[in-house]
C-alpha cells in the first residue's frame, strides 16, 4: 500500500511539505515514487532560487518516464539535498525521510491552506484510483 | 477509450502485482517488482515474459518460399526446417513495414512469421495485398495470432529451468533454431531466440495452454530466483543489446541500411520489394546512420524524439534512450546525418530545451559473455 504520512501537507501534483516555522521541507510522495518506478535522475533548484506555489521547480526521471516537480509553496530555496541528487534511488526507498528534496523559506505562509492534509490526500488518491 | 485486448495472462499479471499499461492496443504489464531488478534478474538468472500481444502469421502453400523471398529482403532459401531468420517487410521505397522473425517450421510444413503487436493487422493486410498482386503464386497467408500463445524465458539459467519441463535435449538446440516438443505436457515450438541480449527461448503453443504453461514455468524457475518481466525491462534489455524496436529505430521513413541492418538485405538473392530503392540508396550514399551514444554531461535521460545537435545545428534525432541498468549510465541510439557519425565524436542531445553533451560509443552497449 502507498504510504501517506500524518502531519505533512500535500499537493494535487503529489509533493509533500513539512512546515516548521517559516520553513517548508519538500519532497515527493510515496505515491509519486511508486508511479514513476526506479528513479534515476533529479534536477533541483539551487539555494537562492525563488519558487512559486504550483509551478515547476525541478525534474524527476525514472527509467521509463520524466516528470516535473512542482513547488508546493512559494518562497526562496535555502537548501537542496545533494545526497539525493547523487543517489536518486533514495526517493524510492525513503520518500518522506532521507529523500527530502529542498527546504524553502515561505514568502506567504497563508498558502499552506491551499494544500491538503493527510486525510484529504488519502481521499484524493482514492478518488484518482477510482477514476482510472 | 476503446477496449484493450488482453492476453490470457492478464489476470495472472494483476495477481502478481504488476503495473498494467496500454501497449499497442493491449493491456500489458510494464513492471512487477521494478524495471531495474527485473532487468538485472534477466542478466544474471532468468526472466519469464508474456508475449501474447505479438502477432503470428502462417505462410504456406506450394509457393510460400517464392512469396516470402519477394516480400522480405533476407534470403529465405537459406532457411532450413527448424531454423529462424530475422527479416523485414519493406515498402517499395525501402522503408520498413515491420521487422519480423521467419521460422521454417521444424516439420518442414510451412513458414511461421512473428510480427510486432502494433503491426499485426497492417502486416496481414500488406501480405494479402502482395498475394493479390502475385496471383501467379499459390500461397496461403493466415493470421493465427488469436490461437497462438507466446512466452519467452530469457537469461543464463533459462535453459536449465526450461529443461526441467521437457524431455527434449535443449543443449542440442542451437541459436536461432527451433524444435517441436512437449513442455509441461503442452505441444510447443521451442526456439532459441529472444529480444534481450541473453541466451533463452521463445515458446509458441496453442493459446488455451497459456495460463498452465506460465504457471509451470514460473513454478520451475522461482527457486532459482527467476522473475516475471514486464515491458519496461524488455525495452531496457533490448536497448542495451541494440536490438531495434519498430517505431523507434525502424519505420516507414527509415531504411534498414540507415538503421545499420544491411546484413538483413541480400541484394544478390533475386528481386524483392524495396530492392531497387535500397540499391539506389546504397550507390548514392546512405544519408543517415544509426549511432550509439552515452551522456557525458549531467542533464537527464535521453528519450526517443529528442533532437540531436552538433555546434547548435540539428543533425538528427534520438530513436531510443534510457538509463541503462547494467552500465549505470544514460545511453541511447540516434539517427544522425552520416558526416557526424563516428565513435568518440560528440553529439548534443537536447533534453528539456537544453543541449546536453554526449559521446558516440561502440555498439552494442551490452554483449553477454559466451
Amino acid at each position: 500500500m502507498v504510504q501517506v504520512e500524518q502531519g505533512l501537507r500535500y499537493s494535487r501534483t503529489h509533493e509533500w511539505a513539512r512546515i516548521e516555522g517559516d520553513v517548508a521541507t519538500v519532497g515527493v510522495t510515496d505515491y509519486a515514487q511508486s508511479e514513476l518506478g526506479d528513479i534515476t535522475y533529479l534536477e533541483l533548484p539551487q539555494p537562492g532560487t525563488q519558487v512559486k506555489q504550483g509551478e515547476p521547480m525541478g525534474v524527476i526521471e525514472s527509467v521509463k518516464a520524466a516528470s516535473d516537480i512542482y513547488s508546493p509553496v512559494s518562497g526562496e530555496v535555502i537548501e537542496a539535498n545533494q545526497g539525493v541528487v547523487d543517489a536518486p534511488e533514495k526517493v524510492n526507498q525513503s520518500p518522506y525521510g532521507e529523500a527530502w528534496l529542498v527546504k524553502i523559506r515561505l514568502s506567504d505562509p497563508s498558502e499552506v491552506e491551499n494544500l491538503m492534509d493527510a486525510t484529504a490526500y488519502e481521499q484524493f488518491l482514492a478518488e484518482e484510483a477510482a477514476a482510472r | 477509450m476503446t477496449e484493450l485486448k488482453r492476453t490470457p495472462l492478464a489476470e495472472r499479471h494483476q495477481q502478481l502485482g504488476a503495473r498494467m499499461i496500454e501497449f499497442a492496443g493491449w493491456y500489458m504489464p510494464v513492471q512487477y517488482k521494478g524495471i531495474i531488478v527485473e532487468h538485472q534478474t534477466v542478466r544474471t538468472i532468468a526472466g519469464l515474459f508474456d508475449l501474447g500481444h505479438m502477432g503470428q502469421v502462417e505462410v504456406g502453400g506450394p509457393d510460400a518460399l517464392e512469396f516470402l523471398q519477394y516480400v522480405s529482403p533476407n534470403d529465405v532459401a537459406r532457411l532450413r526446417p527448424g531454423e529462424a531468420q530475422y527479416s523485414m517487410l519493406l515498402y517499395p521505397n525501402g522503408g520498413v513495414v515491420d521487422d519480423i522473425l521467419i521460422y521454417n517450421r521444424p516439420a518442414g510444413d510451412g513458414y511461421f512469421v512473428v510480427v510486432n503487436a502494433a503491426n499485426t493487422e497492417k502486416d496481414v493486410a500488406w501480405l494479402n495485398e502482395q498475394r493479390t498482386q502475385r496471383s501467379d503464386l499459390k500461397v496461403d497467408v493466415i493470421d493465427v495470432s488469436d490461437r497462438t500463445g507466446m512466452l519467452a524465458i530469457q537469461g543464463p539459467q533459462a535453459e536449465a529451468i526450461l529443461q526441467r519441463l521437457t524431455r527434449a535435449d535443449l543443449s542440442e538446440v542451437e541459436y536461432f533454431h527451433a524444435i517441436e516438443t512437449d513442455v509441461a505436457g503442452v505441444p510447443a515450438m521451442v526456439a532459441r531466440t529472444g529480444y534481450t541480449g541473453e541466451d533463452g527461448f521463445e515458446l509458441y503453443f496453442p493459446i488455451e495452454h497459456a495460463v498452465a504453461l506460465w504457471d509451470r514455468l514460473l513454478e520451475a524457475g522461482t527457486p532459482d530466483g527467476m522473475l516475471p518481466i514486464g515491458l519496461g525491462a524488455r525495452d531496457t534489455l533490448r536497448l542495451e543489446a541494440c536490438l531495434p524496436l519498430y517505431g523507434n529505430e525502424l519505420s516507414a521513413e527509415i531504411t534498414p541500411l540507415e538503421a545499420g541492418l544491411s546484413w538483413v538485405v541480400k541484394f544478390d538473392k533475386g528481386d524483392f520489394i524495396g530492392r531497387e530503392a535500397l540499391l539506389r540508396q546504397r550507390s548514392e550514399g546512405i544519408p543517415r546512420k544509426l549511432v550509439g551514444f552515452k551522456m557525458v554531461e549531467r542533464g537527464g535521460v535521453p528519450r526517443s524524439h529528442c533532437e540531436v545537435q552538433v555546434d547548435g545545428k540539428t543533425v538528427g534525432f534520438v530513436t531510443s534512450g534510457t538509463s541503462s541498468p547494467t552500465l549505470r549510465e544514460n545511453i541511447g541510439l540516434a539517427l544522425v546525418a552520416r558526416e557526424y557519425a563516428g565513435v568518440g565524436r560528440p553529439l548534443d542531445i537536447v533534453i528539456r530545451g537544453r543541449p546536453v553533451r554526449a559521446e558516440q560509443v561502440k555498439t552494442p552497449f551490452y554483449k553477454r559473455a559466451r
